[in-house]
């Protein structure tokens, strides 16, 4: 099988002022010159030095346009390439493209640029994955682990730990290989502590996934209250917008509702639910089942409680609802409509007297613009805790999770062993 | 003079008598060339057999109708099964033996192999036409024909012999060196190396004060090597252990300036796992001592072979340095140690038949392809030797694959890795060690050479009575019965958990805790065991309490095994894989992998090399 020359638009679809088309594979230059007249006289075209000229489609002059060539290996794919910068005109691309596939290139499959650098060896695996992620990466946090994953960063991290592995299995089998010999053996509390050393970092690249995927795919977050309480007109208030209808009338939000929003280089997902009450409508009814589940996705959950207006027992019996693994926080809506005698002391007393249950609580405000700003700052710094303290890598692809989950099982089934606890003990 | 022979052997050292042997035995007129007939099947250094994963080897090669195993068996002083605290797949057997008896036997055996001739000569050249082998010449003059030519020179190619400053030209002390050989193989095309090992002085054993030693019986219950039933030593000879110490350093020190390791004078790599005593001292300088073993040379000699001690330093030093050990004060020194250097020729010149790519008919086994031990060599000597053979007869080779032996671990390491100093056998060279036990080799290997004739009635029976035996065995696991009163006292003493309830004995035996044997005794089970053998028995448990983890193993096997199926055309032009890294690119051309199996274990190939690779197969 011989390597095709394939192309494709590597610039967004529809209307611009620059497009950017490349092609990839031994006829790419070859091509390029049978369409490309530069402008000035030159005897060759240099690697990595853009020229400027005509392009033309079976004769007829199409555009001006910039070439760029790329010399095999010192290429985004390590294959020749060409890369011609056009205008953004939709029939300027169809053409430039057809003139191409009309030499005998091939439309490039999605992912195929990277597919080739991969098998040329120019990135391993893990570097591939991260520059899909990389081009979906939709914040300024997602983008960091994504160029962090593609330099390497994931790479690097494994590599020393599967060092670490062929450290350790070396020193069990000196002990098998050399049993009759001449040999100092590690003795097992050296076995068990590098065991230790090795798992630790496994888990804690396994727990940054969590981490990891709400960075790539936005952090849940959740309001959830009693009707009325103010969640829809707080969310707008976050999101700037009239997104959700508010209205005097409880139960005015029947379904959930989502919408993203980046604080801090970090997208949220906020989630608005339904009231959560027991109702006889049933559109309500089933809004309200539907938000459970919402809840049960969330990363935060925050139960807003207008602490003026209803019993404080309630909040009791209302956070108990709440899903036991998500994490919690209280926050006193509406708070810009509270008298100044509302009873902050008596409050906070009943808070610290339930504090197991209620914990921390935030006071906000739809109204209030620097409530509003607290509350972002502290939404930022609650995901940023998540963070692993001892590494930078963190672990978003579905794909490095589950074998550092493998992984970290077959650690477990090793000191097993080694402890003698299960059968295998006697293999080594 | 001579007939016209299908296969001529070179060299009767542990390499060329098995494939002496292999080859006649399955059907090809022989000739076995050796420079001195009374050196066949020479113990050249330790006078032991087997050890951790080279007893499998024996054991294997005895399971294909191979001698080593049963030449072992029949001048064997000791017998030692080690690695017994592990568990079972490391289980190694080991033989300290007759050196004298041991050459005897050998010859004793290939003089009885009809279809087998023996020649006392020289071979200094071979007859080559268009790459093909036609033949070898002597340096007598002869010109012998042969369809295939095998050749096992072990350290005679060029030998060079170091004790101190002195140099002497020789394959061992006190014969000759091969000369001629290289040279011609070098005009064909080969690439030759050089290589270096070394061996320890040997000692008389009247003047050794065995009082002040550490004495090392053998085993209680010799097992052997055979699956045959070969007569086992009535008494056994006893190792002693000594150490080195401070002093003994220092005195062996005071010869560095005149050692050729430390002048430069030998430049070859030895082997790493079998330094010189100098080495040691040197390496490992925070070492204070260094465990020396006395091992006997045989029954109807004094010589003590010390082993651990391996030496090229001056006499006097060597002399001087072993009176200051503790128990050989008065010690008399029978033949100085001393290093060798001789030719090799990198093996990944070489198929998996260990044929060479080059000249077709022509195989290399043992020391030649820079491996180093006795059972290394004789595991590449049946190899080459039937395949010689079945080239001869215009028959497909015969090849053992990684997760069938070590045998066809250690080939395949050598063609695909090659290797830069003496290569010897580990079990974790192995991917699959607990298919590769030493007790199963029968099982695994038996049935594979009987097309070919090798496996003679009685060890069909032996093989056929064995497997039954074994699959009764596990039936009987799975039928009988353990009453808790039986067996709780027994469980409680090894703090195991009582059983509450009659349990099947296979369901019980999984216990780490518990003994198999014990468990028999105690549970009155003797009498339906009665009629099977104790090896049989033996695998029998092995095959039942690990048969997770054998079941994990063969799954893998089959797994890498599919990769062996995809053959690459032998002339691939590797020149169009332009996409991969010319690094990798020379090394498929140079080494021509067989498959994608071979080609994905060359060292530095890459994940990627072997998609391109694919893609270019059309897969």
């Amino acid at each position: 099988m011989i390597i095709s020359t394939i192309i494709a638009l590597a610039s967004p679809q529809g209307l611009g002022a620059i497009a950017l088309i490349r092609i990839d594979g031994p006829d790419a230059l070859e091509m390029t010159m049978k369409c490309f007249q530069p402008a000035k006289k030159i005897a060759q075209i240099k690697p990595r030095f853009q020229y400027f000229g005509k392009f033309f489609h079976h004769d007829t002059l199409l555009d001006e346009v910039l070439i760029t060539y790329f010399k095999s290996p010192n290429s985004y794919s390590g294959n020749d390439s060409v890369e011609i910068s056009c205008h953004a005109s939709p029939f300027i691309i169809k053409k430039i493209i057809e003139s191409y596939l009309d030499l005998g290139a091939c439309v490039a499959s999605a992912g195929e640029f990277t597919q080739r650098a991969f098998l040329n060896g120019k990135m391993d695996l893990s570097q591939a994955e991260a520059v899909a992620e990389l081009i979906a990466s939709e914040s300024t946090f997602a983008h960091q682990i994504a160029l962090n994953q593609m330099k390497g960063g994931v790479s690097n991290e494994l590599g020393s730990l599967r060092q670490k592995l062929i450290d350790f299995s070396a020193l069990i089998e000196l002990e098998l290989d050399f049993a009759e010999e001449d040999v100092t053996f590690a003795d097992r509390s050296e076995f068990f502590e590098m065991l230790l050393e090795i798992k630790l970092k496994i888990d804690e690249l396994q727990n940054s996934f969590a981490y990891g995927n709400s960075i790539k795919h936005g952090v849940g977050v959740a309001f959830v209250g009693l009707p009325n309480a103010g969640k829809s007109s707080f969310l707008n208030a976050l999101l700037q917008e009239e997104r959700a209808i508010v209205s005097e009338i409880p139960g005015t939000t029947r379904d959930y509702l989502e919408e993203s929003i980046v604080i801090g280089g970090i997208t949220f997902r906020m989630i608005d639910t339904a009231g959560l009450r027991a109702t006889e409508d049933t559109i309500e009814k089933i809004g309200i089942e539907r938000s459970m589940q919402q809840i049960q996705k969330a990363d935060i959950v925050f139960y807003l409680f207008d602490a003026y207006t209803h019993p404080w027992e309630i909040l009791l019996d209302e956070l108990k609802k709440i899903p036991q693994d998500k994490k919690y926080m209280v926050l006193l809506s509406r708070y810009d409509t509270y008298p100044l005698d509302w009873g902050s002391e008596a409050f906070s007393d009943f808070v610290n007297l339930h504090y197991y249950i209620i914990g921390n609580f935030f006071s906000i405000s739809s109204k209030d613009i620097n409530l509003i700003d607290q509350f972002k700052r502290h939404l930022v710094e609650m995901v940023l805790e998540w963070k692993p303290r001892h590494t930078d890598t963190i672990i978003t692809n579905l794909r490095h999770y589950e074998h550092l989950v493998k992984a970290s099982d077959a650690l477990q089934r090793v000191r097993e062993g080694l402890d003698g606890v299960s059968y295998s003990g006697g293999y080594i | 003079m001579f007939d016209l022979y299908q296969v001529i052997v070179v060299g009767g050292g542990h390499a060329g008598c098995e494939a002496a042997a292999v080859s006649a035995r399955s059907g090809c007129k022989t000739l076995l060339i050796s420079m001195n007939m009374m050196t066949l099947g020479q113990m050249s250094c330790n006078p032991a057999m087997g050890g951790i994963a080279k007893g499998q080897i024996v054991r294997e090669l005895d399971a294909l109708g191979g001698f080593s195993g049963i030449v072992s068996d029949e001048s064997m002083i000791q017998f030692r099964m080690l690695n017994r605290s592990k568990g079972k797949a490391m289980w190694s057997p080991r033989a300290q033996n007759d050196r004298m008896l041991f050459s005897m036997k050998w010859r004793e055996k290939l003089e009885n192999i009809p279809n087998l001739d023996i020649y006392q000569d020289m071979v200094v050249g071979l007859i080559v036409k268009d790459n093909i082998i036609k033949g070898v010449l002597t340096s007598l003059g002869h010109e012998i024909l042969a369809n295939a030519v095998v050749l096992t020179n072990g350290t005679f190619l060029n030998g060079l012999i170091h004790i101190g400053d002195k140099q002497l030209g020789g394959g061992r002390i006190g014969e000759n060196k091969a000369t001629g050989l290289t040279e011609n193989l070098i005009k064909l095309g080969f690439e030759s190396g050089r290589m270096k090992t070394g061996t320890p002085p040997r000692l008389d054993g009247r003047s050794i004060n065995y009082d002040l030693l550490e004495e090392q019986k053998g085993d209680e219950e010799v097992q052997g090597f055979s699956f045959l039933d070969i007569p086992k030593p009535k008494q056994q000879a006893s190792c002693y252990i000594t150490y080195t110490s401070d002093i003994v350093h220092e005195t062996l020190k005071e010869g560095f300036d005149r050692s050729p390791m430390f002048n430069g004078r030998i430049q070859s790599l030895g082997p790493r796992y079998c330094p010189s005593i100098e080495d040691k001292i040197n390496r490992f300088s925070d070492k204070d001592r260094h465990q020396l073993f006395i091992e006997p040379e045989g029954w109807h000699t004094n010589e003590i072979y010390i082993n651990g001690f391996s030496t090229s330093l001056p006499e006097e030093v060597q002399f001087k340095a072993l009176r200051k050990i503790v128990g050989l004060e008065n010690v008399k020194m029978y033949r100085p140690g001393y290093a060798i250097e001789y030719d090799y020729f990198p093996p990944i010149q070489l198929d998996s038949s260990l044929q060479t790519k080059l000249i077709k008919g022509l195989f290399f086994a043992g020391q030649i392809n820079g491996t180093t031990g006795y059972e290394e060599a004789a595991g590449q000597g049946y190899i080459a030797g039937i395949n010689a053979s079945l080239y001869a007869q215009d028959k497909e080779f015969f090849i053992l694959k990684r997760n069938e032996s070590y045998i066809g671990v250690l080939i395949d390491d050598l063609i695909t890795k090659g290797t830069e100093e003496p290569y010897r056998m580990f079990t974790s060279r192995a991917e699959f060690r607990i298919l590769l036990r030493q007790d199963n080799a029968d099982i695994r290997l038996t049935p594979r050479v009987i097309p070919y004739g090798l496996i003679d009635e009685n060890r069909l029976n032996r093989y056929n009575q064995r497997k039954d035996q074994i699959k009764q065995a596990i039936d009987l696991f799975k039928e009988l019965r353990v009453e808790p009163n039986q067996i709780n006292d027994y469980l409680i003493e090894r703090n195991g958990n009582p059983l509450t309830q009659k349990m099947p004995l296979a369901q019980v035996m999984l216990r780490p805790e518990i003994d198999l044997s014990d468990l028999i005794e105690q549970c009155n089970l003797k009498s339906h065991f009665e009629k099977i053998d104790k090896s049989a028995l033996e695998s029998a448990e092995i095959e039942w309490t690990y048969q997770g983890y054998i079941q994990k193993e063969e799954d893998i096997a089959q797994k890498m095994n599919q990769l062996e199926y995809v053959k690459i055309p032998s002339e691939f032009n590797y020149d169009k894989l332009s996409a991969i890294s010319i690094e990798s690119r020379e090394k498929f051309k140079k080494i021509k992998p067989e498959n994608i199996g071979q080609a994905k274990r060359i060292s530095g190939i890459k994940p990627s090399d072997i998609s391109i690779l694919l893609i270019y197969l059309g897969r």
